[in-house]
C-alpha cells in the first residue's frame, strides 16, 4: 500500500489537485495540502493556528469540491495558508481541523490567489485499497 | 485538435456539424495552425454548449479559444429566453467581469524611460497586488449594497474616478439590474477588503508604448499615435465574483434535473432564463460585474495617483474598458428579426460595430475599442469591433493569447529571477511580490498573440489598430 501523498495534474490553463489516501478523508486531507502546495512550498507553511471547517453535502464529488472551497473562503477572509489537516466524514458530514499562519509574502512568495474549486475533472472514487479525490482549481 | 472533424468554410472559420444532440452548429475561428495547436477538449466544449437549451445559430469559438470549464474559455453562446433559453454560471466563470481597461497618458518615451525605475517603484507602491494583499477602501453592509448597485458610477460618486470614464466603460460604467440581495454574505465577506486590488495570477498593470499603427483612422479616433505611451490594467471582481460563481454552481448543478435539464458536463450548470434561480443568478452576476467595474475604476483612481507622483501635471484619460466573462441582454438580428438575446462570452470581448448606440459618440464612428492583453514580454493589440462581427458571432472578439503551457509546467521551464532579468534586458522593467508568480507567467507559457489577433482580423470579427509592447508590468 502506497503512503498517502497528493499530486498536480495538467490543466492547460489552470492546475488539478488530486489527493490519495487509505480513507476518503484521508484522501481530502491530502486534496488540501496540494491546493496549498499551487500556492507555495508548503514546508514553509507553519501550523500555528488551528481553525474549524464544516460542510454537509450528500454527493461526495460536490462534498470535495465544497470542501476546497470552504478552505479557499478561509485563505481569503482570514489571509491564511494552510498546511495540516484532519478530516472526518461521516454520512455526507465533513468536519476538519485545519491548522497554519497568516500569509507572509516575503517568507511564502505566494503564487497566485485560488477563485475557486471547479467541477471539471472531479471525481471521487475507489481504487482498490485506496480513495483518491480531484478537480481541477482556478487560479 | 483533430481538423479534419472540422467542415472548412474559409481559411478561418470552421464547423462543426450539430450531430448527436447538439442543437446548433458549432463555429470555430481561427487559422489552419490555431485549430492544430487547439486541444482536443475545446471541440468537446464547443459541441457541449451547443446541446444546451435555447442556444441560438451556433456555438463559437473565438481565436484564442483553449480548454475551459464547461464553455471553452474564448467562447460565446447566446440563448433566446422565449425558447427555453438558458443562463449558466459556468458559462460566466468565476472571474465575473474581468477586463482590461487602457488609458492615455500624454507621455512621451523619453519621460518614461528617463523614470522607469521610479514609476515601476511608485506602481507597485500605490496598487494593492498577489495574494493576501488588501485594498485600502474597507466597505460596510450599506457602501458594500451601494458598490454592486453603481459599479464605476459608485466609485466615481465616492472620489475615486472620473466622471469622463463612464461613457467609456460597457454599460456605462453601471450595469442595471443589480440585485445585492441575491449575493450571499460569504460572497461580501470576501470582498469587503479587496476593492482596488490586482489579484493574481493573469492580472496586471502594464505601462506601454504604441509601436506601429495598422489604421490610422481609426486609430485618430481612439487617440492612440506612435510611440505614444498607455497604461493598460487587466483585473476583475475578485473574491465577490469567485464566490458568486461557485455558490451558483453548484446551485444550477443540483437544480438542473428539476428544471428538465440534462448536462453533458457538470460544469456547463445552467439554469432557465426565465426561471426563479436564473433570475437570482442574474441579479447576483450583475452585481458581480458592478464590482468589477468599481474595482478596476478604483485602480485606475490608484494610478492616476502613482503617475501623478513622477508626473504632477499628468493626467490619464480612459480610451475603453471591456469586460470578459460576462452574460449579457442583448439585441440582435436572427434570420431577419431582431431578438432580445443573453450571450455568454467566456474569456471573449465584444466587439460592437461602427453606430452601434452603446459607444459613445466619440466613438461611434470607429467602432468598439477592443482590448487585446498580451504578456509581460510580448505585444497587447488594440482592435476595433466592425459590422462583419456583429453578423458573425453577436459582435464578439477574442481576448487575449491564451496559454500554451500549464502553470507547473512553466515554473518547471523557468525562474521567475532570470525571466525579469532577460526582460530587464530588453528594457522591461517587471515589479511583483512573487518570484514563483512570473515564471509561471512567463511569456514562453503563452501562445503567440500575434496570431490571435491576425486570426480575429482574417475572419472579419475585428479590425487591427495598434500594437503596444510593455516598458513596466507590475503582477500579482
Amino acid at each position: 500500500m502506497n503512503a498517502p501523498h497528493w499530486e498536480h495534474f495538467e490543466h492547460e490553463a489552470d492546475i488539478g489537485v488530486r489527493g490519495i489516501g487509505d480513507t476518503l478523508a484521508g484522501a481530502f486531507e491530502q486534496a488540501a495540502l496540494a491546493m496549498s502546495a499551487i500556492i507555495t512550498d508548503v514546508s514553509l507553511i507553519e501550523p500555528r493556528q488551528e481553525i474549524k471547517i464544516t460542510c454537509e453535502e450528500e454527493d461526495q464529488d460536490l462534498l470535495f469540491a465544497d470542501w476546497l472551497n470552504a478552505l479557499i473562503f478561509e485563505i481569503s477572509t482570514r489571509n491564511m495558508l494552510f498546511s495540516q489537516f484532519e478530516v472526518s466524514i461521516n454520512d455526507g458530514r465533513l468536519k476538519a481541523n485545519v491548522w497554519g499562519e497568516p500569509i507572509d509574502v516575503k517568507r511564502h512568495q505566494p503564487t497566485v490567489e485560488i477563485k475557486g474549486a471547479t467541477y471539471t475533472e472531479l471525481t471521487v472514487y475507489r481504487l482498490q485499497d485506496q480513495w483518491i479525490a480531484q478537480c481541477v482549481v482556478d487560479v | 485538435m483533430d481538423i479534419n472533424k472540422l467542415h472548412r468554410i474559409s481559411d478561418y472559420q470552421w464547423r462543426i456539424e450539430a450531430v448527436n444532440g447538439m442543437h446548433v452548429p458549432g463555429i470555430i475561428f481561427a487559422s489552419k495552425d490555431l485549430i492544430l495547436d487547439m486541444d482536443e477538449k475545446v471541440y468537446e466544449q464547443v459541441t457541449n454548449v451547443a446541446r444546451l437549451p435555447g442556444i441560438v445559430n451556433a456555438s463559437y469559438a473565438m481565436p484564442d479559444a483553449h480548454w475551459g470549464y464547461g464553455f471553452p474559455i474564448g467562447g460565446v453562446a447566446a440563448f433566446d429566453p422565449e425558447q427555453g433559453g438558458v443562463i449558466s454560471a459556468g458559462g460566466v466563470g468565476f472571474d465575473i467581469s474581468c477586463g482590461v481597461r487602457t488609458l492615455h497618458t500624454g507621455l512621451t518615451v523619453q519621460q518614461v524611460m528617463d523614470k522607469q525605475k521610479q514609476l515601476a517603484d511608485v506602481l507597485f507602491k500605490y496598487i494593492p497586488a498577489g495574494l493576501g494583499s488588501t485594498g485600502i477602501f474597507h466597505l460596510n453592509k450599506k457602501e458594500m449594497n451601494a458598490m454592486l448597485n453603481g459599479g464605476a458610477r459608485w466609485a466615481v460618486e465616492r472620489g475615486l474616478g472620473d466622471a469622463a470614464d463612464l461613457e467609456r466603460i460597457e454599460e456605462h460604467g453601471c450595469m442595471q439590474g443589480a440585485d445585492p440581495d441575491q449575493i450571499s454574505d460569504h460572497a461580501k465577506e470576501r470582498q469587503k477588503n479587496e476593492m482596488g486590488t490586482l489579484g493574481s495570477g493573469n492580472h496586471y498593470l502594464e505601462i506601454q508604448k504604441v509601436v506601429e499603427i495598422f489604421d490610422a483612422k481609426i486609430a485618430k479616433a481612439f487617440g492612440i499615435e506612435l510611440n505614444d505611451i498607455k497604461i493598460s490594467i487587466h483585473c476583475g471582481s475578485r473574491g465577490l465574483g469567485h464566490q458568486i460563481g461557485t455558490e451558483f454552481l453548484k446551485s444550477m448543478v443540483l437544480s438542473a434535473k428539476e428544471h428538465g435539464i440534462s448536462l453533458p458536463d457538470r460544469e456547463l450548470a445552467c439554469a432557465p432564463i426565465h426561471s426563479k434561480l436564473g433570475r437570482r443568478y442574474l441579479g447576483a452576476m450583475r452585481g458581480a460585474i458592478n464590482c468589477a467595474l468599481a474595482n478596476r475604476e478604483i485602480v485606475t483612481h490608484l494610478t492616476r495617483q502613482a503617475v501623478k507622483q513622477v508626473f504632477p501635471d499628468t493626467h490619464l484619460d480612459l480610451l475603453y474598458d471591456v469586460s470578459h466573462n460576462t452574460c449579457k441582454l442583448e439585441q440582435h438580428e436572427v434570420s431577419g428579426e431582431t431578438k432580445n438575446l443573453f450571450v455568454h462570452r467566456k474569456g471573449a470581448t465584444r466587439a460592437f460595430g461602427p453606430g452601434h448606440p452603446s459607444l459613445p459618440p466619440a466613438l461611434r464612428e470607429a467602432g468598439q475599442p477592443v482590448l487585446i492583453g498580451g504578456t509581460m514580454g510580448t505585444s497587447s493589440y488594440v482592435l476595433s469591433g466592425t459590422d462583419e462581427s456583429m453578423q458573425l458571432a453577436y459582435g464578439s472578439a477574442c481576448h487575449g493569447a491564451g496559454r500554451n503551457m500549464s502553470r507547473r509546467k512553466a515554473t518547471r521551464l523557468w525562474h521567475g529571477g532570470n525571466i525579469m532579468q532577460q526582460l530587464a534586458d530588453r528594457g522591461i522593467m517587471i515589479r511583483s511580490p512573487s518570484m514563483r508568480g512570473i515564471a509561471e507567467e512567463a511569456p514562453g507559457a503563452y501562445k503567440d498573440v500575434s496570431a490571435v489577433v491576425e486570426a480575429a482580423a482574417q475572419s472579419g470579427l475585428s479590425r487591427i489598430v495598434a500594437k503596444l509592447e510593455p516598458l513596466v508590468c507590475i503582477k500579482g
